[in-house]
């Protein structure tokens, strides 16, 4: 059966409506604040129930308890904290139990019932939750860019920030009554940031042999220069699940999430948010969510085993690569063959050979895929 | 007004019974009683579908005709 959300219930705080219509009114009498469009997109994560069971920005007791103990105060789950920050002067005047309005772009997004206003330790966040201190780790970076103060409280969302690829976002309850329609009982999630190659093909295979579907999850939103654009991803993947895939086994689909490069936390973090779309399974790599070398090879797997109550199934799929030896996709699992024999599938490799228009070997990426990218005026982000 | 409730008689063996009261003790449920349904929750309540309302629903579905996603 496809699980309960987290916590028991999908989280709607989208208001729609004669309220919404009350609401937009009533806010424009309130104080405002200027959010980022990361809060943005976290302020829609909350209201369309992606991140059940939080109704809001994280207070001071919640926040403290996933810092230290990776759970909500209720006991649930939680390795990512979910905060908005404000510098004083943004909030002068403003106390606990007011509304305030959040604004994007100048426009009333959402309104937020402040329950608490309170101090935070950014480096003892940044040791928590990313486990170095070190500014070079994107993550950290922007937790030491953050302002002094955070607040916490429920959300009612009464606008979007515009995002890209919107008629391929999918929420949590569409995918929920899209997989009931399609009549699965098990879904295995797959999480990327990338346009697919065989290694990835692998593993969503391997992940499909034992459930009914597979949800392709890109993360949409920001993206860093020489990433491939959102929709060069979502052309790509049309493309491999075409010619590559049985009927009907395959949904995909966006996710406007931030990524944190939390490693370990965020793989349980991805699992969560995985629940909440409906997934039974998830697909969790080698240096999940990491970056650099700040996390061990297996910490993502590890962790997991804080977590039997996690209300979904990781699966660990080692990491696939070529083995002249074996002629065909192995892991090092199932692989006897010396280093000599394998052909890592790399995606620096991979990018610099589409950029110059080249098509991969067929062992590394599918020509249709190879070709659908390299016919896109311009794949990568500048 | 709560959910209705049944009394039922169940048979456990006595080392699993010792092994399950130091639990909930430990765990801090007031009692035995709290900590069976605390797992039963956890193993059958999970696993129960959530439902949305026909409306909810149609909605919905409209949505994922329109994008392709259903026929």
């Amino acid at each position: 059966m496809i699980p309960r959300p987290h916590g028991g219930r999908l989280v709607d705080r989208v208001v729609k409506g004669k309220r919404r219509e009350y609401l937009l009114e009533e806010a424009s009498e309130l104080p405002g604040l200027s959010i980022s469009y990361e809060r943005g997109v976290d302020l829609m994560d909350i209201a369309y129930g992606v991140f059940s069971p939080l109704e809001g920005f994280l207070v001071q007791n919640d926040y403290l308890n996933v810092l230290y103990d990776m759970r909500l105060t209720n006991d649930l789950p939680w390795t990512i904290p979910i905060i908005l920050d404000v510098d004083p002067d943004e909030i002068s005047g403003v106390k606990e139990g007011d509304d305030i309005a959040l604004r994007y772009n100048g426009r009333v997004i959402a309104v937020m019932k402040i329950e608490e206003i309170y101090g935070w330790d950014k480096r003892e966040y940044a040791k928590q939750v990313y486990k170095t201190v070190d500014p070079n780790h994107p993550g950290v970076r922007k937790v030491f860019e953050k302002k002094e103060l955070l607040i916490g409280g429920p959300i009612d969302l009464l606008g979007e920030i515009d995002y890209p690829v919107k008629n391929r976002v999918l929420w949590p309850i569409e995918t929920r009554v899209l997989f009931r329609e399609k009549n699965w009982k098990t879904i295995v999630a797959f999480q990327t940031r990338n346009v697919p190659h065989r290694g990835h093909e692998y593993v969503q295979k391997a992940a499909l042999t034992f459930v009914d579907g597979l949800l392709i999850h890109p993360l949409i939103g920001w993206k860093k220069p020489g990433d491939y654009r959102d929709e060069v991803i979502f052309k790509a993947y049309e493309v491999l699940v075409e010619h590559y895939y049985p009927k009907n086994v395959v949904v995909l689909a966006g996710l406007l999430m931030n990524m944190q490069y939390a490693g370990p936390r965020e793989a349980i973090h991805h699992a969560i948010v995985r629940k909440n779309f409906g997934c039974t399974h998830i697909i969790i790599g080698r240096d999940h969510a990491g970056v650099g070398d700040y996390y061990g090879p297996y910490e993502a797997w590890e962790i997991f085993d804080q977590f039997p109550d996690l209300g979904i199934t990781p699966l660990f799929i080692r990491e696939a690569f070529y083995c002249r030896k074996c002629n065909a996709l192995v892991n090092e699992k199932i692989c006897p063959h010396p280093e000599e024999y394998r052909v890592r599938i790399s995606g620096t490799k991979l990018r610099e050979m589409l950029r110059r228009g080249e098509i991969p070997p067929e062992y590394m990426m599918r020509p249709e895929v190879a070709k659908t990218i390299i016919e896109h005026r311009d794949p990568f982000v500048e | 007004m709560g959910e209705e409730k049944v009394k039922v008689e169940i048979e456990i063996p006595k080392n699993l019974y010792e092994k399950v009261k130091e639990k909930y003790e430990d765990a801090g449920f007031k009692d035995l009683n709290e900590f069976i349904l605390f797992l039963l929750e956890q193993v059958v309540g999970e696993t129960e579908e959530q439902v949305f309302s026909p409306e909810e629903e149609e909605k919905v579905k409209e949505r994922l005709r329109s994008l392709g996603y259903i026929d």
